[in-house]
């Protein structure tokens, strides 16, 4: 789906990722864990379209497109969706008329006739039943007011109602109880389809007992320095990350 | 600008109404003529010196060469106003074939030239508010008006529509006085439409003066809509007196206009009153806006509410000063002033200076300005869910502006404006 090849980015000339290769089939969930510092955010900005960070090598093919050259916009119409790990708060703006009006220009690029209110309001109310969001939150400002918790459901709400076919999902569990971590991971599993696919980007290994990722990469100074399964995770969570940095300095 | 050029340019302008003739009018208009122009002798134009006009430089608009003539010829424009009620100027002057009017009891709506014939309450009021002494572009509208509206509410009369006054520049070149006076008496109610439009595409100015009078526990709402043509210059001025327990509320858009200054005054003269004044600026090009507000408290437990809002595109220019001033005796006032301001590029300019002047001690008064950018973040944030930018901004753009437009109490020109802002950001639908 997605093949990410010797991508290097800086921002304000200074380099953070340099050179990820990494490639997501359809239907696969992979983890990207690493210390703080390592570019792990910086990689789902380039992959969403922050115009702040400078590409300056590599390649990222989408399904087959040029994803690089596209913009933000276009990038999430051919289906690439970002959870942010802090959702902006926008006041003024409603959360369900920004939604409709994201949706319909979306099917309007496909070629899709707009959704009617009524397909509309029907799908709002299942998809927020999956992340258990509150009736009265999709009727207020984007993420105005709401809690850290309320925000990474927002996240995973709007999410399940653009039904991308690739997801990044930015330290969605920094900041969570371990009750909304639960709701959380539970409604990204429910979207997990054999066509789809999910880049879970975290600090921690405990989001990864609820998300079971196929394969776990470690992050270190830009660059992927180990790819493993979920063991790999659980090793993380036991030694930390020193061993990998170690390792990482005698290859390097 | 030295003293002789100073007055070369005021007799250049002041030879515009030199051949006017305002011998038909009637006589307590005639008066006020008259005093009105010895003031307008006396006076000087603004000058960088003048404190009250820093901002804003008058001069193009003085050494301008216009005409006064009544348009020749039909206007074809579908003016397409929700209401019965509805006077049309024309280059300052009263357009009989453009208006129409319902009758409705106790609301009394005309040309300002029929009011003087017919109305008695118009002599007692006529040209007492407005600050012909003081002010130059105020003593030329009383002394060279050619017409206007004129509105009076008897007292509990209230007007089941809204009243619509439209003044159109219609001439290239021309030059208007219109001249508007409002009396709400006593328990009345209305909601005004104000607008000023352009069917010409050369420079035309515009000084409109309207008086306003809200007795007793009286209610009004006047819209102000500005859209004349981008070369177009508007002096506008509002001066509006409150009496006990009356409720007032001014909504001032601004969309479009080379020059505009809007002046506007309100003096609270009874207890409890409430005064709402909202205005939204949305500049571009190289258009120049300066909005002037008093509200003077003279009296205790009244309440002001001031939003003004603004963005600020290309080379544009916003000015907001407003100036709240409390009375020794207005105990209990609650007086609140905010001005908000969105620049999007770097050669626009917002000058904004809002003031308090308390000389009570028991008060609740509050001011604030804050300028800013469109918020990055928040555009990424939309356009990362396939928003087009065109849209994520004119969506966080109309977010700017809501709270301002909620303000309007008058559903169709609610929908106009917020159309406006969708069609100026968006440039599609």
């Amino acid at each position: 789906m997605i093949k990410i090849e010797n991508l290097h980015a800086s921002i304000e000339g200074t380099e953070i990722l340099r050179g990820i290769n990494l490639e997501i089939k359809a239907g696969e969930v992979h983890a990207i864990m690493g210390p703080n510092g390592s570019g792990k955010s910086t990689l789902a900005s380039v992959l969403a379209g922050r115009d702040e960070y400078e590409v300056t090598e590599g390649s990222v093919n989408f399904l087959g497109e040029d994803l690089l050259e596209l913009e933000p916009e276009d990038r999430a119409r051919a289906g690439v969706f970002l959870a942010f790990q802090y959702p902006v708060e926008i006041p003024g703006v409603s959360n369900i008329n920004f939604l409709k009006t994201a949706i319909n220009e979306i099917r309007e690029k496909r070629g899709q006739d707009p959704l009617s209110a009524k397909d509309f309001l029907q799908q709002v109310k299942e998809k927020s039943a999956l992340v258990e969001l509150d009736g009265k939150l999709k009727n207020r400002s984007v993420n105005e007011g709401f809690s850290g918790g309320e925000k990474k459901r927002n996240e995973i709400f709007q999410m399940a109602m653009l039904e991308p076919k690739f997801s990044i999902l930015d330290e969605t569990d920094s900041g969570l109880d371990i009750d909304a971590l639960r709701v959380v991971a539970d409604g990204v599993n429910k979207l997990k389809t054999k066509d789809n696919a999910t880049l879970v980007i975290t600090h921690y290994q405990r989001l990864l007992d609820y998300i079971v990722p196929d394969f776990v990469h470690v992050l270190y100074k830009g660059r992927i320095v180990k790819t493993g399964d979920k063991n790999l995770a659980l090793e993380l969570e036991e030694k930390g990350y020193d061993w990998i940095k170690d390792d990482a300095g005698v290859t390097a | 600008m030295s003293e002789t050029l100073a007055i070369k340019n005021k007799d250049h302008f002041l030879a515009h109404f030199r051949n006017l003739d305002f011998s038909f009018d009637v006589d307590f208009s005639k008066t006020k003529r008259e005093e009105a122009e010895k003031w307008v002798k006396k006076l000087d134009f603004p000058t960088s010196k003048t404190e009250y006009w820093k901002y804003t430089r008058v001069n193009k608009l003085i050494k301008g060469d216009y005409r006064m003539d009544f348009p020749e010829g039909e206007i074809d424009i579908d003016l397409s106003v929700p209401s019965k009620n509805c006077i049309v100027l024309v280059n300052g002057y009263f357009s009989k074939e453009l208006s129409w009017f319902s009758a409705e009891k106790g609301v009394n709506f005309s040309s300002l030239s029929d009011a003087k014939e017919n109305s008695s309450i118009i002599q007692k009021k006529f040209a007492t508010l407005s600050k012909d002494q003081d002010e130059i572009f105020a003593a030329v509208n009383t002394a060279y008006h050619q017409d206007g509206a004129f509105l009076h509410l008897e007292k509990n009369a209230v007007a089941s529509e809204p009243l619509y006054i439209i003044h159109i520049s219609d001439s290239e070149s021309a030059l208007s006085n219109p001249r508007n006076l409002i009396i709400m008496e006593e328990g009345s109610e209305a909601k005004v439409v104000l607008k000023t439009i352009s069917t010409q595409k050369g420079t035309s100015f515009t000084n409109m003066l309207t008086e306003v009078f809200v007795d007793r526990n009286a209610n009004l709402e006047i819209n102000k809509v500005q859209e004349e043509g981008e070369q177009d210059y508007q002096i506008a001025c509002e001066q509006v007196e409150q009496k006990k327990d009356s409720h007032f509320k001014i909504n001032t858009f601004t969309l479009n206009g080379a020059l505009v200054r809007n002046n506007l005054n309100i003096d609270l003269l009874g207890e409890h009153t409430e005064t709402w004044l909202n205005g939204l600026y949305l500049l571009q090009g190289k258009q120049h806006v300066d909005n002037h507000t008093h509200v003077f408290h003279r009296e205790p437990n009244c309440v002001s509410h001031e939003l003004y809002k603004g963005i600020m595109d290309d080379q544009s220019t916003g000015v907001f000063n407003g100036k709240v001033f409390v009375h020794r005796e207005a105990q209990k006032t609650n007086a609140y002033q905010s001005n908000a301001n969105m620049v999007l590029t770097d050669d626009a300019t917002i000058n904004s200076k809002p003031e308090l002047e308390i000389y009570a001690d028991d008060v609740q008064c509050s001011h604030g300005s804050t300028t800013g950018q469109l918020d990055e973040e928040a555009l990424f944030y939309l356009r990362s869910r396939g928003m087009s930018e065109k849209s994520a901004r004119a969506v966080l753009l109309n977010a700017f502006a809501a709270d301002v437009v909620e303000h309007i109490g008058v559903e169709s020109v609610k929908e106009e404006i917020e159309a406006f802002i969708d069609s100026h950001y968006q440039g599609i639908k």
